[in-house]
């Protein structure tokens, strides 16, 4: 069934109807909610206040804001055709490497709405939220348990906030130890995510590049090398950012503590080893958990994420507040960094608690064996989608067995009239959302494959059947499959240049009268 | 195991078309050292229903805000939010979608951006917003780095009317990016004169209205004062809501304005997640931190939306960029343009009525309870009462009544010796019996 010859033909542009409404069926226009709404509609019906006499001082406004309203009906119409307009991991196979769009379970959804949760405010007494309070003490029980680590700081918001809060540790144990004026060098891989270079600059520390063998994975020598009394850290992310797991990683983690640095482990892949190896018997001082990948936390259009950070016992005293402590039978919250050695707060309160819900809940769903076969599961996918793709498609580093993403580069593209983004644009005609492309930077017309454990065999089939038929069209030339694509979405390609050269950032009441 | 599509006979035949023998042999690169040999010692897995029962026996063991007369605020607040806001952000499309990085695939969620970044443009009254943030605390960290880009000095001053947890952000980031930082003394009555310790060193002042006490600020002079002297003024604020009845900080020339806006269309969540907002002047964008959706062409010449000026942003500028940020906060940023919609002109600047007069009616009647004094003369929905004695222990009591009073200055300050300080907030979700029950409580907890 899946060596179906390819049905794809060139579309015609003008054997598209056109029609009254620019509507095409049900992929439907919708205006923005300024040139629909109206400054006295309202959706929400609201009793009129107590005759009072203000206290508003001479602060009160006194024009209208020029917020547009629309009533109920109307509000449910605008989102839901919006939301019509975006694939999602419900709708379709995800490949996003990198990014891990796994399935996001609903009962999550539903215990993270329960009042005792979603209803209960951050600064509210604290006897009246030891529920709470357990919850993120069992979910950092499993997580450093997950990592064998000895500690953890739960309050970051995301990935990012999290390399900030363990960068931050680093910086202050350093500073603890007196060498902050000469420990200012963090080695970062040519592969890191951008926000690793941007963490270690925003905290002052200059970044050296430590670079990467042939085989895609930093050798120990290469940051022998690179160490000098100068260094702080290594920030390295393993698996790494292309999808292979840092074999020298132990003699990487000893190499710093003999020169005196620490060990940032970058975990935005933790979800190929979770339940499988744990990062603490790696070497590593400080770790971010994305529990919006791992765990499965939505990642919701781009956020909320949330991004507890793993601690060594060197750096687990500088730790930011608020923390939790057992005081007899009650938990309490350590709001307070004087007289501790705590670097300080990262955030107004304790962390992402609908998140950790959550993640929480996904963690008891699965157990130990679930976690672990989890973790299998994705890499086995991403085994079976590079095996089956590598006699199309070429890999950077050789034909070698991957974690949960496989890499390939555009070499089997040179000379086919066809690049990297015009294949993955192709991908949206076929209804799926593209893979990551051009990252890691260091791969050139990077394609990034990371299927989850979230699929099926009939859908990893399915996905590998239709890039099989994009390659062999592709390297025949039929560049009008590629070049105009995508032309079956709700948009055509967006022309990103013009956004930039010419940034209209808000609606403005002019571009109505236009 | 419910989420687990794969049998046992896919995975022997995908372990056979990639050639190894067995799952374990994927992991060949990892020391073999490293590799567990036994399932780490945690649960077994659970079916839905016991999971579901774990959360409901811990959930039992926290007082919800629905559940009691709830006066809690200080920078976040119980609201009551529509239905089919909570509906529309669980539609697979927007809870399931990734960030919009293919434009073709994504414009219901760049469209709601570009839709919210004009409403907190208009509702803040600054030219241009961002795609949001994590929270105001870390928007307003953010808003001091990007104020030292813009003048290129390296010291903040901080109103001593500022919420302490935002302070200690600010304080905490700076001192380990080491920029200077000053914090002007816990200010009750909103009496300090910022104006006498502006000049030309300071990058940006940082003023809260209302403050983290409940008093409103009039920023004008202070804005005046910043930019004789080259510093911009970063307004704050954590109350969404009261920017429907009151001038914006625009008007009152901010340069910065950064906020919370976790009580448009968010729960409390314990704190988290909640959602930042971040408006400036055009003249700054390129300084802006965070994302940022904007108005495009497709190939067809279709008006469309795209993620623009991302040359600022970590993945392209590296240890250039202009933050280390790397998301936003898409799903409550979408929860709050939702909520917005729904209220419109008319309904923000009504729900804002509503809460200024339940504040009122609250503070009047407070204001007759012996050995109890409102400090306030102008405030929006909250207020600071000065009682007899340590008031943490009062809410403690209280609690123990059921009703939850408010928050103790000594949560926030530990250590400023206000301990008789409690911060009471009035939502339009208290009733005239909500009113009573806390008058009640106070006089018998006192």
């Amino acid at each position: 069934m899946l060596d179906r010859p390819a049905v794809v033909e060139p579309l015609d542009d003008d054997k598209t109807p056109a029609t009254f409404t620019g509507n095409r069926g049900l992929d439907q226009e919708e205006p923005l909610i300024f040139e629909i709404g109206r400054l006295d509609a309202t959706g929400v019906d609201i009793d009129d206040p107590a005759p009072i006499a203000t206290r508003l001082g001479a602060l009160e406004r006194n024009a209208p804001i020029g917020l547009p309203g629309l009533t109920e009906p109307e509000t449910m119409r605008h989102y839901v055709r919006l939301s019509r307009k975006n694939y999602s991991i419900d709708a379709g196979l995800y490949p996003l490497g990198s990014c891990t769009m796994k399935h996001n379970p609903r009962s999550n959804e539903k215990i993270a709405r329960y009042e005792g949760f979603a209803d209960i405010h951050p600064l509210q007494p604290q006897s009246t939220a030891q529920g709470a309070l357990e919850l993120m003490q069992i979910l950092a029980d499993w997580l450093m348990t997950l990592t064998n680590m000895p500690a953890v700081a739960m309050s970051p918001k995301a990935g990012a906030h999290g390399e900030l809060c363990g960068m931050m540790a680093i910086k202050s144990a350093i500073a603890a130890r007196g060498e902050s004026a000469t420990r200012n060098v963090v080695l970062i891989p040519q592969s890191a995510h951008g926000t690793n270079p941007a963490t270690a600059a925003l905290l002052g520390f200059s970044v050296r590049v430590v670079p990467a063998a042939p085989d895609g994975t930093v050798r120990a020598q290469a940051v022998k090398d690179a160490l000098a009394p100068d260094v702080a850290a290594i920030m390295l992310t393993n698996p790494n950012t292309c999808g292979l797991f840092e074999r020298e990683i132990v003699e990487i983690a000893d190499a710093m503590h003999e020169a005196g640095g620490y060990f940032y482990c970058d975990g935005a892949n933790f979800n190929a080893i979770a339940g499988v190896a744990r990062p603490g018997d790696f070497g590593i001082d400080a770790m971010h958990i994305n529990l919006h990948k791992t765990f499965s936390t939505p990642h919701g259009g781009g956020g909320p994420g949330a991004g507890p950070v793993v601690l060594s016992e060197r750096l687990a005293p500088f730790a930011p507040v608020p923390f939790i402590r057992r005081n007899g039978d009650a938990l309490e919250l350590v709001e307070d960094a004087e007289g501790t050695q705590s670097f300080g707060r990262l955030t107004a309160f304790h962390g992402q608690m609908g998140m950790f819900v959550r993640a929480l809940a996904y963690m008891l769903a699965h157990g130990t064996d679930g976690l672990a076969q989890a973790s299998k599961d994705a890499v086995l996918a991403a085994n079976y989608v590079r095996a089956s793709l590598r006699d199309v498609m070429t890999q950077p580093f050789g034909d070698r067995i991957c974690m949960h993403e496989v890499l390939f580069d555009d070499a089997w593209l040179r000379g086919a009239g066809v690049t990297t983004l015009d294949f993955a644009k192709a991908m949206i005609d076929e209804g799926y959302h593209p893979m990551t492309i051009y990252f890691p930077l260091v791969v050139h017309g990077a394609m990034l494959i990371e299927p989850t454990e979230s699929e099926s065999k009939a859908s990893l089939d399915l996905f590998i059947a239709t890039l099989h038929d994009l390659a062999r069209s592709a390297k025949a030339g039929e560049v009008a499959r590629f070049t105009p694509a995508p032309r079956l979405a709700p948009r055509r390609r967006v022309d990103e240049a013009l956004a930039a050269r010419k940034p209209v950032l808000r609606w403005e009441e002019k571009a109505a009268a236009s | 195991m419910r989420y687990h599509p794969l049998s046992e006979a896919d995975r022997s035949a995908m372990l056979a078309t990639i050639g190894v023998p067995s799952m374990e042999s994927l992991y060949a690169d990892a020391p073999p050292e490293t590799l567990l040999k036994a399932p780490l010692d945690l649960p077994k897995g659970k079916s839905e229903l016991d999971v579901e029962r774990f959360f409901a026996r811990l959930a039992a063991r926290n007082m919800p805000a629905s559940r009691a007369p709830f006066f809690v605020g200080a920078s976040a607040y119980k609201h009551h939010i529509p239905a089919s806001v909570d509906h529309l952000i669980q539609r697979s499309e927007f809870l399931t979608s990734y960030t919009p990085y293919q434009p073709e695939i994504s414009q219901g969620t760049l469209q709601y951006l570009f839709e919210f970044q004009t409403q907190v443009a208009l509702l803040t009254g600054m030219e241009v917003a961002n795609a949001s943030m994590y929270d105001g605390s870390t928007a307003t960290a953010e808003a001091v780095l990007m104020a030292h880009r813009v003048t290129k000095r390296r010291k903040a001053l901080l109103s001593g009317g500022l919420h302490p947890h935002y302070a200690e952000v600010v304080r905490t980031i700076s001192r380990l990016a080491e920029d200077e930082v000053e914090t002007m003394a816990p200010d009750v009555r909103a009496a300090e004169d910022l104006i006498a310790r502006i000049d030309d060193t300071l990058s940006c002042v940082v003023v809260q209205t209302p403050d983290v006490f409940g008093n409103l600020r009039d920023l004008t002079k202070i804005a005046e004062a910043c930019h004789r002297n080259g510093a911009l003024l970063v307004a704050v604020f954590t109350e969404a809501v009261s920017l429907g009845l009151l001038k914006s900080p625009g008007a009152m020339d901010a340069d910065i304005v950064v906020g919370e806006g976790q009580s448009i269309g968010n729960s409390l969540n314990f704190g988290g997640p909640y959602v930042g907002l971040f408006a400036t002047r055009h003249e700054f964008l390129r300084q802006m931190p965070g994302r940022l959706a904007g108005e495009s062409v497709d190939a067809d010449g279709r008006r469309s939306y795209v993620l623009t000026l991302s040359t600022r942003e970590q993945h392209i500028r590296r240890d250039k960029a202009t933050s280390n940020i790397c998301t936003n906060s898409g799903l409550c940023a979408l929860a709050f343009t939702i909520h917005l919609t729904l209220l419109g002109d008319a309904g923000l600047t009504r729900l804002a009525r509503v809460n200024h007069a339940n504040a009122v009616l609250l503070a009047q009647m407070l204001a007759d309870v012996q050995n109890v004094d409102v400090l306030n003369e102008a405030f929006f929905n909250e207020f600071t009462l000065r009682v007899e004695g340590d008031a943490a222990a009062l809410v403690e009591r209280m609690a123990a009544r059921g009703v939850l009073a408010g928050v103790p200055v000594s949560r926030l300050l530990p250590h400023a010796g206000l301990d008789d300080l409690l911060i009471v907030a009035a939502t339009e979700v208290n009733t005239s019996e909500d009113r009573d029950a806390f008058v009640a409580a106070l006089k018998e907890s006192l």
